[in-house]
């Protein structure tokens, strides 16, 4: 909380002339339709995001030149507050011209950096940045289907925060990175939950799945666990029996290394666990599932494994796929 | 441009005559109250002026109190954790029942006291109208029952709900019943005595008052733990310097709402309905609750197609104020809650608009009003992604 905080109420005051102008005459405003396609000779494209009852949804209609993919012309309908509106309007100017491909490249924060009268003035307060998301959102949905495939492929994260698009991954690791303790870290690191602030915990404008107070205690929770196994185990791995360190290694597989491989389809056995005639520890592994035959399993596969090993329990560690 | 003031369910402005009444106190004649010198004295006359016009035109009896708060939803606050410090702690009673379309000031509280101190809290729900059902009360409330709590009218909807019945049963339970009568005072009579309520909160800004001053109700002999320690004032409820300027100011524009009463239900009311007649002429548009049973001045009406926000944008910009809602949750991207707690179509959500009248407006206010109300929903509708718009003759 902050001065800045205290008083609420004129949002309105925040948005730019240009989403002001836009929300009162939007320019790409309409829709586009099977004659228009015809007559230019273009496949026409309309894709659907959003739903009224959650209180935005918007459309977006394509004229696309299937011999260059170059989207030559883009039109949008909305139902939203006028942001919404703006937002849809901005992100249908700037599709027009782009190839599909190009497009989709076209974020959120894309479209409020266009909406902005000056650079560093944002275009819209930060509880007004999901209107924006939402016109991310729909660009994905027609590429989607103009190209024949699912909306969540041109997805292979988990985004936490929508408005400045940051990922559950990338959060995590700078937490682990940083060794960051508040959510305020989080956002002066990342940017994640500076704009609406939906995504730092729930009660927020929007309900989320992820929220960063539960990530960072999470992941904070992990870094303790695992620093307490470092502890307990690595002064002394190498003088402990085969049998008690074969438990001590399953411990570590099934927390850090199993789940990644299991995402794969893969799994690990640990066959054998010999001291070697050079003072070191061989640990003899064989992968199951997808990872056997795989070849990354003699290669990052392997050396990632071997790596968490000897950085958590010992420095001696050799792991040997058989 | 003209400027119409359509949202005085979120505040009004302040009656010439109260705000005349009111500048003496200012500056003229400040002192303390509680002070004995001549300074004091004058404004300690006033305040019992002022306090005598409060229990007139509240029904209150001598032996009552009406305590001044700075606003109803400190009022509320004292109801709830008082309550709590007098019925609940270290007693057998625990619950609390209210309807679930409060005011953020009441279900905000609950939810504190549901959540920090395990307060049990049941939440009555409201028919499609927008108001409780008296038999739910019946079947809700027991022995374990420490307070029962009923808006007197909805701040969205306008609705009035059963009070009298609501308290009756409470005191059947040996139950204390609260009431939020905000959005009643000045538009409706109010007589707390008459309704049996033991405890009511009202402020002054909804009816033509000052901001930043209100009151609490607290029938004859109940007591209530203070939650503001610190004087006497107030014969030593709430502590805090009184606010002259507000109660002479307060108790003023009680006054004159009382007196024109009659004119709230008869032109006011008139107006109310022309607009929502007018309305409800654009397609695909339904008004919550029965205008009969509703304060005069209150329209929530839902436009299919068209957002809540992007509508108050268009009559903005023409002038005129409206309110999608609680004026407190303005930042909020929530929809309105009463929609939902009257079980309307999910997409119909975010489609409200809630348009109150004082008697400051006229009939050409209304007409042009309504005019651009249309006007908006045309644009926006033509707009809308989710609305098949087909354009109408206006």
């Amino acid at each position: 909380m902050a001065k800045k905080n205290l008083i609420s109420g004129s949002i309105w005051d925040e948005y730019s002339q240009k989403v002001q102008d836009l929300m009162n005459n939007p320019k790409h405003m309409g829709q586009l339709t099977l004659e228009d396609a015809q007559k230019t000779g273009t496949r026409l494209i309309v894709a659907d995001f959003g739903a009224e009852s959650c209180g935005d949804a918007v459309r977006l209609y394509w004229l696309v030149d299937e011999k260059n993919d170059v989207i030559v012309d883009a039109k949008f309908k909305s139902f939203g507050c006028g942001t919404a509106i703006a937002s849809s309007d901005t992100m249908a100017g700037l599709c027009i011209g782009k190839t599909v491909d190009e497009a989709v490249k076209i974020t959120n924060i894309d479209v409020e950096f266009a909406m902005r009268d000056e650079p560093n003035t944002p275009a819209v307060p930060p509880q007004k940045m999901h209107c924006s998301v939402m016109a991310y959102d729909v660009i994905k949905a027609a590429a989607a289907q103009y190209k024949g495939i699912n909306p969540e492929d041109f997805e292979n994260e988990v985004i936490v925060c929508e408005c400045a698009r940051v990922s559950l991954a990338t959060i995590k690791e700078v937490i682990r990175l940083n060794d960051l303790k508040s959510v305020e870290e989080i956002t002066q690191y990342t940017k994640a939950g500076a704009f609406c602030k939906s995504c730092v915990r729930p009660g927020g404008h929007e309900k989320r799945e992820y929220y960063l107070v539960d990530i960072l205690a999470e992941t904070r929770a992990q870094m303790d666990k695992e620093r307490l196994a470092k502890s307990e185990f690595s002064d002394n791995f190498d003088e402990l029996t085969v049998v008690k360190q074969l438990k001590v290694v399953e411990e570590l597989l099934d927390r850090e290394i199993r789940p990644m491989l299991h995402m794969d389809g893969g799994d690990l056995e640990v066959i054998d666990i010999q001291k070697g005639a050079d003072r070191m520890i061989d640990i003899y592994i064989r992968y199951l599932g997808a990872c056997s035959g795989c070849a990354s399993g003699s290669g990052g596969t392997l050396y990632a494994i071997e790596n968490i090993l000897q950085e958590q329990l010992s420095s001696s560690i050799r792991v040997i796929p058989v | 441009m003209r400027e119409i003031y359509l949202d005085n369910n979120a505040t009004t402005m302040i009656d010439p005559e109260v705000f005349n009444l009111m500048q003496p106190f200012l500056q003229q004649t400040y002192g303390n109250p509680n002070s004995l010198h001549r300074f004091g004295q004058a404004t300690h006359k006033a305040l019992n002026e002022a306090l005598n016009k409060l229990y007139d035109g509240l029904g209150a009896s001598e032996l009552d109190d009406i305590i001044v708060t700075s606003c109803a939803t400190e009022s509320i606050n004292w109801v709830m954790k008082g309550i709590y410090f007098d019925e609940i702690l270290n007693k057998e009673k625990n619950e609390i029942i209210t309807s679930s379309v409060e005011h953020p000031a009441v279900l905000a509280s609950l939810n504190f006291l549901e959540k920090k101190l395990g307060v049990k809290v049941t939440y009555l729900p409201v028919n499609s109208e927008g108001t409780c059902n008296v038999e739910d009360l019946k079947d809700a409330i027991s022995d374990k029952t420490a307070l029962v709590n009923i808006m007197w009218a909805n701040n969205e909807t306008g609705m009035i709900f059963p009070i009298k019945e609501c308290a009756s049963i409470a005191h059947e339970h040996n139950a204390l019943f609260h009431t939020d009568a905000t959005q009643a005072v000045g538009k409706i009579r109010v007589n707390f005595k008459e309704v049996g309520v033991d405890y009511a909160s009202f402020s002054a800004h909804k009816f033509h008052g000052p901001k930043g001053v209100g009151g609490l109700y607290i029938r004859q002999g109940l007591k209530l733990t203070s939650l503001l320690h610190g004087g006497e004032h107030m014969g030593g409820r709430r502590s805090g310097t009184l606010n002259v300027a507000g109660i002479v100011g307060m108790a003023e524009a009680l006054r004159l709402a009382n007196l024109m009463l009659n004119y709230e239900n008869s032109h006011i009311r008139k107006l109310r309905d022309k607009l929502e007649d007018e309305i409800l002429k654009i397609d695909d548009v339904s008004v919550i609750g029965n205008r009969d049973n509703r304060v005069p001045n209150t329209i929530l009406a839902s436009i299919k197609g068209v957002e809540g926000e992007a509508m108050l944008w268009d009559l903005n910009k023409n002038g005129i104020a409206a309110s999608t809602g609680s004026a407190c949750a303005s930042e909020a991207l929530e929809s309105n809650p009463i929609m939902e707690a009257i079980g309307a179509a999910p997409d119909l959500a975010h489609t409200a608009l809630r348009l109150s009248l004082s008697r400051f407006n006229t009939e050409d206010e209304i007409d042009f009003a309504a005019e651009q109300i249309k006007k908006a929903a045309n644009r926006l509708r033509e707009i809308s992604s989710t609305y098949a718009y087909s354009p109408k003759e206006m």
